[in-house]
């Protein structure tokens, strides 16, 4: 037997020689073009207002990024596994508002309470999603609605708020810091680096990529379809309980209010980081670069002054219509290379 | 020979269909297991029975003498059965490596993936079925061929016991052909059981060495390969009598529609289309019914498909009263008559919700319409027209087309065609799942059309169907025209002839 690909058509041969080049930069674009964005856009900020570059504006930008970059960690693996967790706005509200309840039997029951509630509340998601097989769309708006409901009955509308003291390790948990980064930041740096170990080197991340790629194939190849499902949205809804604790403990008070449109600001980080917004693709470095992008953009236009803080989400939505054109464009110019 | 696994009385029911009945089947390690039969024959849910991807309502499977019931594709994998499906069921954007190997790839001390051993593993795989590629790249910058060997290597690796190739041939090259066949001969010589679904005779009497054939969801045939000739065997599988097809000869439904000296008013040349069509020629003159004859997979929707514009052409061309109709474009080919009902009337035809006149004037909306507004009064003299021509029941214009009967459907569907004035009218499967009665009327209708002076291809899974009703059939082989049947020839001895010869 000869090799196939000599026999193969010519264009096959020119292809089997390594990837054409625009192949190339295409997939590089689509894996670190939101780095290249943020490091042009901090750039950029830094030589035109002094007070950007400043140590004190850094660890600003790092802890206002923390939380929302525990969220969008959950929402990376199920958007890469072609699903989408719409409740983790809602779920992550509730577990600030659990952890601030909880303290009063102890930090442990204070970070313990929301993890269990909102890692239940995935599990929920998961197994409808995975055994019910519902629209992930569906019933993670479903759970969106119940959270915020649950949240409002336990605190009478919204009417109380629960403060955190300063003596309990919890709140230090959201407050101390460590080599100058709050311990959130240095929380989610670890999530973060085991994020990325999890999504390329074991075999769970392997399956979440194949999912998303296409759930028949993945099936029909015996994988674990139904189980990872249901875990990659447990997984969602305890980092989302995760984030809304150490930002209560951060803020030293469980606020209902906190989390409205959060969803969408992680959709958002995750998609600017390169992940496709139909599933089977996508990196956890890329979000955190996505979540940075979001805070720094927020950052700079308060550090203009002159323009109102909603013009941030204007920028935010510009950048987001931006990196969907070109990932179309991109994976049309793929499926060229492909054919 | 051992029986590696044996499937004993097999029944599968679906709502309102009898998907299997009584299936036997016995696969022998060291032995190539041809299943063939048309569509709808039950080979697909008889696969996915043995896979663990369906549960069979009767009847008992056995691996290895064991009884076994698999609940899943995974729990069939572990059992060492391993599948190709027709389709390429693997991951695109994926590395080559990854695709054959997740689910159960290899990992270091750690537990982590490990891919270095992988990459080298895959290279190895695939190097020793003398494919060469670098299996870091993603599979979707591979070519449909080697995605496919990709798929046979990962089905044929590692405690394979059982092979099932569904189709593995249909979209490879001949000398992929060659290399396919060279992976099944090493099956075999390892003592696997191979089950082999192809379309193709002559890869059948190439490589298998027993025949099961399914019809209507039984056993029809089970034998050695050898055993039985190219020409039973096409019978077998279209449920025809041989003894009886060659007593009877020709059964002529009508007379010639055609004038025999008219210019044909469609003339399709050269139709190729990779990996489905190579250089297809239809021609009808006005009033003529030209049949497409042939197996499933053999090009017969593709070619209508082409002709309709639905199918970007790589080469060939369509013209329509001499005019050439720019191709893979469904708009270009109706503006020049050429109109298509297609395979699946409920997929691709019918509007269940609306009612019976908008399902009617839809298409013909564009030329009905004046500056954008549609004059209701037209509308309904077409509608009424069409429903009094083809005599299609509904309580009213108004009725939801969802309530009425199948037959009635597909008449709504041919009148939408219709109100396009067309000059040829393209028919897939124009009798499919409607009743005896309505069948009939179909029939007729499409016979009273031709005489009117409409050119026809017309195609139908049924044997008669094409038979007597055509004036020449197009007979088609792995998307080649094999002969045309004209006149005298046009009967089932010859068709049937044409379909099991040898090329």
């Amino acid at each position: 037997m000869t090799s196939v690909e000599q026999r193969v058509e010519p264009e096959e041969s020119v292809a089997s020689g390594g990837m054409t080049r625009a192949e190339r930069i295409a997939g590089l674009v689509q894996r670190r073009g939101s780095v290249v964005v943020l490091a042009l856009v901090v750039l950029i900020a830094s030589v035109s207002f002094d007070s950007f570059a400043t140590v004190g504006n850094a660890q600003n930008i790092a802890i206002q990024s923390s939380f929302l970059a525990i969220v969008a960690l959950g929402m990376t693996f199920v958007i890469i596994s072609g699903g989408i967790d719409l409740s983790v706005g809602s779920v992550y509200a509730l577990g600030g508002v659990l952890a601030a309840y909880g303290i009063q039997w102890g930090s442990l029951v204070g970070l313990l309470l929301p993890l269990v509630v909102c890692g239940a509340i995935g599990l929920l998601n998961g197994v409808l999603v995975a055994y019910g097989r519902l629209a992930p769309f569906i019933v993670t708006l479903a759970t969106l609605l119940g959270a915020r409901g649950l949240l409002l009955a336990i605190t009478d509308e919204g009417s109380t708020t629960r403060l955190m003291q300063r003596e309990d390790w919890l709140t230090q948990l959201g407050q101390g810091t460590f080599l100058g980064l709050g311990i959130p930041v240095w929380i989610t740096i670890v999530l973060f680096a085991v994020g990325v170990v999890v999504l390329q080197r074991t075999r769970f991340g392997h399956a979440t990529l194949a999912i998303g790629g296409s759930r028949e194939a993945a099936t029909l190849m015996g994988l674990p379809v139904a189980r990872d499902t249901m875990l990659l949205y447990l997984g969602s809804g305890l980092l989302a309980g995760l984030a809304g604790a150490l930002a209560a403990a951060y803020s030293a008070s469980g606020v209902t209010i906190v989390g409205e449109g959060l969803e969408l600001d992680a959709i958002a980080a995750v998609v600017i980081g390169g992940t496709l917004l139909t599933g089977g693709a996508g990196t956890v470095g890329g979000t955190l670069a996505g979540v940075l992008l979001l805070r720094v953009i927020q950052n700079v236009i308060n550090q203009v002054g002159t323009l109102s803080s909603h013009y941030q989400s204007v920028v935010s939505g510009a950048f987001l219509a931006v990196v969907v054109a070109v990932q179309a464009y991109l994976s049309r110019a793929h499926l060229r290379g492909g054919r | 020979m051992d029986s590696v696994l044996v499937a004993t009385a097999i029944g599968k029911r679906f709502p309102g269909v009898i998907a299997l009945s009584d299936v036997d089947l016995t696969l022998r390690a060291g032995e190539v297991h041809a299943l063939v039969g048309e569509n709808g024959a039950g080979k697909s849910t008889l696969i996915k029975v043995l896979t663990g991807v369906y549960t069979p309502d009767e009847g008992t499977l056995h691996h290895l003498g064991r009884p076994v019931r698999f609940g899943g594709p995974a729990e069939a994998q572990a059992a060492g059965i391993s599948t190709v499906y027709q389709e390429v069921n693997l991951v695109p954007m994926q590395s080559v490596a990854s695709n054959l190997f997740l689910g159960r790839e290899p990992r270091t001390r750690f537990g982590l993936l490990d891919f270095r051993a992988m990459n080298e593993a895959a290279t190895q795989l695939l190097g020793s079925y003398g494919i060469r590629v670098d299996v870091t790249r993603p599979l979707r910058t591979l070519g449909m061929g080697v995605q496919q060997m990709v798929a046979v290597a990962r089905a044929a690796d590692t405690r394979a016991r059982v092979v099932i190739l569904d189709e593995p041939t249909s979209s490879l090259e001949p000398r992929e052909v060659d290399t396919l066949f060279g992976i099944v001969e090493r099956l075999r010589a390892d003592g696997v059981a191979v089950l082999y679904v192809s379309h193709r005779l002559d890869e059948l009497y190439r490589i298998c060495d027993q025949v099961t054939v399914l019809r209507d969801g039984r056993v029809v045939h089970s034998g050695p390969m050898d055993e039985l000739p190219r020409l039973r065997l096409v019978a077998t599988m279209l449920g025809r009598d041989l003894e009886e097809v060659r007593r009877e000869g020709a059964t002529k439904f009508e007379g010639e529609h055609a004038a025999e000296e008219a210019a044909p008013v469609l003339a399709a040349t050269g139709l190729t289309v990779k990996h489905r069509l190579d250089s297809v020629e239809v021609t009808v003159r006005p009033g003529e019914i030209v049949g497409l004859g042939g197996l499933l997979g053999a090009g017969r929707s593709e070619t209508a498909l082409a002709i309709a514009g639905a199918l970007p052409l790589d080469d060939g061309e369509v013209t329509v009263a001499g005019r050439s109709v720019r191709g893979g474009s469904v708009a270009a080919a109706m503006r020049a008559g050429v109109v298509l009902l297609p395979e699946d009337r409920k997929a691709d035809g019918i509007l269940p919700d609306l009612s019976v006149r908008e399902n009617i004037v839809l298409a013909a909306l564009p030329r009905l319409s004046a500056a954008g507004l549609v004059s209701r009064r037209r509308q309904d003299s077409i509608v009424e027209t069409f429903m009094q021509r083809l005599r299609i029941k509904a309580a009213s214009p108004d009725q939801r087309v969802g309530e009425l009967s199948g037959g009635n459907q597909q008449k709504v569907l041919l009148a939408r065609l219709l109100c396009m004035q067309p000059k040829v009218l393209l028919l897939d499967e124009p009798t499919r799942g409607i009743d005896v009665g309505a069948k009939a009327e179909v029939q007729a209708l499409v016979d009273e059309l031709a005489k009117d002076g409409l050119a026809v291809v017309l195609i139908s899974s049924e044997f008669e169907e094409v038979v007597e009703g055509s004036d020449a059939i197009v007979v088609l082989r792995e998307g080649r025209v094999v002969t045309r049947l004209e006149g005298a020839d046009v009967n089932e001895a010859s068709l049937l002839a044409a379909l099991a010869e040898e090329h």
